[in-house]
């Protein structure tokens, strides 16, 4: 990956910072340039909660590369408390023990590298909340 | 008063069994075990290294010491386990974590005490009045070669320390360091695994600059070992630390709380800062601490806590270390751990 877009998507990546529309409040998780709510272009920098719930999976057994080591794994759509829906993988569990609903947050994590000399690319995955 | 803030610590869930290891290798798994006091380690995922421990033992620490990340100015990461040999870790957790950018940032090195060096020049930065808040970290993924005797202790973890001078819940009483050039342990740019010198890593090494260490501390502070709640050693294995204690006039019951070692195994910069921890997250307002870390190479930084009564409020506002130790347990065979510490040759882009 670029150096340049790999800055650009930190604070999304790294904090989880949503876009907040400031004409209607709505949150854009990753960031766009336009509201989708009422066309606005201004945003304000919302930091969403880490907790959330697991909405559904899927196994991968065929992965691109990058991740052909980490097979078979997890990914899901997550709604984070507030309803933002996000999609990443699922970490330290057994497909097995995921179910509609169960309690995650979401943690910090190496994502990939594009090749063995390339920067590593960190960015968050789901766990299970083991209280 | 100036002392830990708020404390963090993290293993990862993996596990392979000190027995695993023994037969892959052809060895006796109750002679390791009993000459080790070692039953399993901790073994990073494949999504896991020191800058992702960090972050985890970092976040809770801030949450514990209830403070918003920009008042922290100054983060420093000990490890030997950096993830690039040009390229700080701190950048990536002061970023992931809301610290920077103005920030004062290093990564340190220094075997296994680059954690308490992280430590020592945060208090000392709070003690000078040059800020609020600096954060200590120790962490690593440290690797042993394969049927190596490191192979069976070399694990994954660490601890982060807020200091601060404003509701201190354990005031550094002492500090004192005991350092010489000594070869026990070393590992050359580009070599993959470390070398050492066998049973030279004992007395003239991990024994003489600990327990001298602790004797200067001792002396300085004034205090005798029973005057301490709790005691702890950097824990290469289960041996050495008791061996020190016992040496130095500390009792079992002192370690125990703080000796993780038999089922973490040694997290190396993590190691006597994850004891520390244990500690924390069990010790009452008033208890005196000693911990005494080591670093190969040589050199022992030794450290005196009070607890305060700040303490008990916060042990429960994150994980304690030993529930993150028995939780979600996931136990690898040796062929998972070759892959999942990348021992074995791949093809790129992996």
């Amino acid at each position: 990956m670029k150096s340049a877009q790999y800055i650009r998507e930190v604070p999304q990546r790294y904090r989880l910072e949503a876009g907040k529309c400031t004409g209607c409040g709505k949150l854009h998780f990753p960031p766009r340039l336009v509201c989708d709510g009422c066309g606005s272009r201004e945003f304000e920098a919302a930091t969403l909660p880490r907790q959330g719930t697991l909405l559904t999976w899927t196994v991968i057994h065929a992965a691109p590369p990058q991740f052909s080591l980490e097979t078979p794994y997890v990914v899901g759509i997550v709604e984070l408390d507030g309803g933002v829906r996000l999609t990443c993988q699922v970490a330290d569990c057994d497909p097995e023990e995921l179910a509609v609903g169960a309690p995650v947050e979401l943690v910090f994590r190496r994502i990939k590298e594009d090749n063995a000399a390339d920067i590593i690319q960190y960015g968050y995955k789901a766990v299970l909340r083991r209280e | 008063m100036v002392g830990i803030v708020g404390w963090g610590a993290y293993v990862p869930c993996y596990r392979i069994k000190a027995e695993t290891i023994a037969r892959q290798w052809g060895g006796d798994p109750e002679s390791v075990r009993k000459g080790l006091l070692l039953e399993e380690k901790t073994v990073p995922g494949m999504d896991e290294d020191t800058i992702t421990i960090s972050v985890a033992a970092a976040r809770d620490a801030i949450e514990r010491a209830g403070i918003a990340p920009h008042e922290i100015g100054a983060v420093y990461i000990g490890s030997e386990s950096h993830p690039y040999a040009v390229k700080p870790s701190g950048t990536v957790l002061i970023d992931a974590l809301g610290i920077g950018p103005h920030v004062h940032v290093a990564d340190y090195e220094f075997a296994c005490k680059a954690g308490t060096e992280a430590m020592f020049v945060a208090y000392s930065l709070v003690k000078a009045g040059q800020m609020k808040y600096a954060l200590g970290i120790g962490a690593d993924t440290s690797q042993g070669a394969p049927g190596d005797a490191l192979e069976y202790t070399a694990s994954a973890g660490g601890a982060a320390f807020i200091m601060g001078d404003d509701k201190v819940v354990a005031e550094i009483q002492a500090t004192y360091s005991y350092t010489s050039d000594t070869p026990d342990f070393w590992r050359k740019e580009l070599e993959h695994y470390p070398q050492h010198a066998g049973r030279f890593t004992g007395e003239p090494a991990y024994f003489r600059h600990v327990l001298a260490a602790a004797r200067g501390i001792l002396e300085q502070s004034g205090h005798q070992p029973q005057d301490f709640a709790y005691a702890v050693f950097h824990m290469p294995n289960g041996k050495f630390p008791l061996k020190a204690a016992k040496t130095l006039g500390f009792t079992r019951e002192q370690m125990e709380e703080g000796l993780l070692v038999t089922t973490m195994g040694n997290t190396y910069s993590g190691s006597s800062p994850t004891g520390l921890a244990a500690i924390l997250d069990v010790a009452r307002p008033g208890d005196l601490i000693l911990l005494v870390s080591f670093g190969s190479g040589a050199g022992s930084d030794a450290f005196v806590f009070q607890t305060t009564d700040h303490l008990p409020a916060l042990q429960d506002k994150a994980p304690k270390i030993r529930t993150l130790l028995e939780r979600n347990r996931r136990y690898l065979d040796y062929g998972q751990y070759a892959k999942f510490r990348r021992k074995i040759i791949f093809n790129s882009p992996v």
